[in-house]
């Protein structure tokens, strides 16, 4: 087996361009001057990236408000959505890891549960008892509770509701290499609880942070299923290029792709290093 | 002393019991009591399964959900079967930086958008796309060949999107794959078949049930690349999740119909588990 044969190694090489073959159509039409994204080329522009619309009748990416206010809305769900996992993500891994009560076993594979469960059905449930709440509380109040209904903020909560598990996993991983002698020594010096934690803790976490942060911020950016049922009025960019994929759209829509694959690969090339600190 | 430690663990506890509580369990609870609820008159609800029973009933309902299902499966079992020859190659044969690189270029496509994905299929396969350009180019079709919205375009889109999924746990399974057993293997005069069936694949099997777990799972639970590769005829349960909470506004009837789409993957997902004796917590940690 140590010897592949010739028909394996073809079907290798075979199955890396069935790969990269759709990554690489969308990237190579982002530059054809035509007003679709098809074949045959028509030679080489930047039109779909900074054209003003004049010689394709529709603008370039940087120049159309639909394009550049679905990114603004992606940032808005996804800066708070990773800010959030990493924050309660720490607490929960320090719960899991180090906290000692009845039920934790349990209580771990709760955290774990979100993953098996659907993103579309996640987001019809959260869309639901949101909806109930707020009408409860609304006649209650007597005021309009918006953020309750669907909209940016229940986005940012239900892509929490799994991106907390990814977030949670991933410092726990970390905090349980944690050689807590260190943190002991630190104490028997004569440094405060909270002085050990920005000082020995907190430090040592930081690579699992960070690699948190980045995941979170990705799989916000680019998730669909759930944000697609808990979507209002704002559509996140996914949400825009799912419509526009569905009628028919202009290459400003590969030009939007590259710039996502471009901003992927330099996330994914963060996390490969902060996670190679981490080994 | 004590009630201090109490508050402080209460206090951590907090954040993870509002999260599970509020965005996962009570959720749950709620499409559960709407999906058993009927209209019995404008704004008024009253307790009946009329719900599932629409399910049953109508067609196209349960159809399309038993089409899902048994995509899916058949989606799980290509991404397997074509996966493992890679993951095998990446396990066993590939050393040091080859091994490293072919891991990582697997990785890469994944981490792009399911959208940017969908798009690159849908230029290569529809109509007017790459593929239909190339083969009238070389002559082998005389005019254009649409190869978008059939199942075979849903299919394809779906097994794509598996592939990594399977790829991983299959790779990490193999990886402790003890050469002198496979070598034992032939000495005693097994065929590469018989190695490959009697012991790699035996030994293969908890990295198989994760990745099959796993692509099952998103297979089932996909919306865009059914609706955008399969057009009219994609008919994925999704999507009639969709239609009935944001279209028709009929949440009891989707709610219904989300119940079933969970008690699908979670029988599936259970099942997997108990036939292969694994657990869940272990099964993620593979992926």
């Amino acid at each position: 087996m140590n010897r592949p044969s010739f028909v394996w190694k073809l079907y290798i090489a075979a199955f890396y361009v069935f790969l990269f073959a759709p990554l690489l159509v969308v990237a190579i039409f982002a530059f054809n001057a035509s007003p679709f994204p098809s074949p045959p080329w028509r030679g080489f522009t930047l039109a779909w990236f900074i054209g003003d619309g004049s010689a394709f009748g529709k603008p370039g990416v940087l120049m159309d408000p639909i394009w550049l206010t679905s990114i603004g809305n992606s940032l808005k769900v996804a800066i708070p959505v990773a800010l959030l996992a990493v924050v309660v993500g720490t607490v929960n891994a320090w719960v899991l890891e180090r906290a000692e009560f009845r039920g934790k076993t349990f209580l771990a594979m709760m955290m774990l549960w979100p993953l098996v469960i659907p993103g579309v059905v996640l987001g019809i449930s959260i869309l639901a008892f949101f909806s109930r709440v707020a009408n409860g509380l609304e006649d209650w109040l007597q005021t309009d509770l918006d953020p309750l209904r669907p909209g940016l903020p229940l986005v940012i909560l239900g892509q929490l509701s799994f991106i907390l598990t990814i977030s949670t996993l991933i410092i726990a991983a970390r905090l349980r290499k944690f050689d807590r002698s260190l943190e002991e020594a630190a104490l028997d010096l004569g440094a405060s609880r909270a002085r050990v934690l920005r000082t020995i803790t907190l430090p040592f976490l930081k690579p699992a942070l960070i690699g948190a942060g980045l995941v979170a911020l990705l799989m916000s950016f680019e998730n669909f299923n759930t944000t697609l049922m808990l979507v209002g009025s704002d559509a996140p960019l996914p949400i825009t290029m799912y419509g526009q994929m569905r009628e028919g759209a202009s290459p400003a829509i590969n030009a939007v792709s590259l710039f996502l694959m471009l901003g992927v690969g330099g996330i994914a090339s963060l996390f490969a290093l902060t996670s190679k600190a981490e080994a | 002393m004590r009630s201090a430690q109490r508050l402080t663990l209460f206090l951590l506890m907090a954040p993870a019991v509002l999260w599970l509580g509020l965005l996962i369990v009570l959720p749950h609870v709620e499409i559960l009591i709407l999906s058993f609820s009927e209209r019995v008159a404008p704004r008024v609800y009253a307790f009946g399964a009329g719900n599932y029973l629409e399910f049953f009933t109508e067609p196209l309902y349960w159809r399309t959900f038993a089409r899902t299902a048994i995509m899916s499966i058949l989606v799980t079992a290509i991404t397997l079967v074509l996966a493992f020859p890679i993951a095998l190659y990446i396990a066993r044969v590939a050393r040091g930086p080859t091994k490293a690189m072919l891991l990582l270029l697997c990785l890469l496509p994944f981490w792009v958008s399911e959208l940017v994905r969908t798009l690159g299929w849908m230029m290569l396969l529809r109509e007017t796309g790459v593929i239909s350009y190339l083969l009238r180019m070389t002559g082998l079709a005389d005019q254009p060949v649409e190869m978008l919205y059939n199942d075979g375009a849903v299919i394809l889109g779906l097994v794509y999107g598996g592939l990594l999924f399977m790829i991983v746990p299959l790779a990490n399974a193999l990886e402790s794959l003890e050469p002198a057993v496979v070598e034992a293997g032939f000495d005693l005069g097994g065929s590469r078949w018989t190695v490959l069936r009697r012991i790699v694949i035996p030994h293969a099997m908890p990295g198989i049930v994760a990745g099959s777990i796993i692509v099952f799972m998103l297979t089932v639970g996909n919306f865009a690349t059914p609706v955008l590769l399969g057009g009219k005829n994609g008919l994925w349960f999704t999507e009639q999740i969709y239609a009935q909470f944001i279209t028709r506004f009929n949440w009891p009837q989707g709610a219904a119909f989300g119940m079933l789409l969970l008690l699908l993957s979670s029988t599936i997902v259970w099942v997997g588990l108990r036939l292969t004796g694994q657990s869940l917590g272990t099964t993620l940690r593979q992926a």
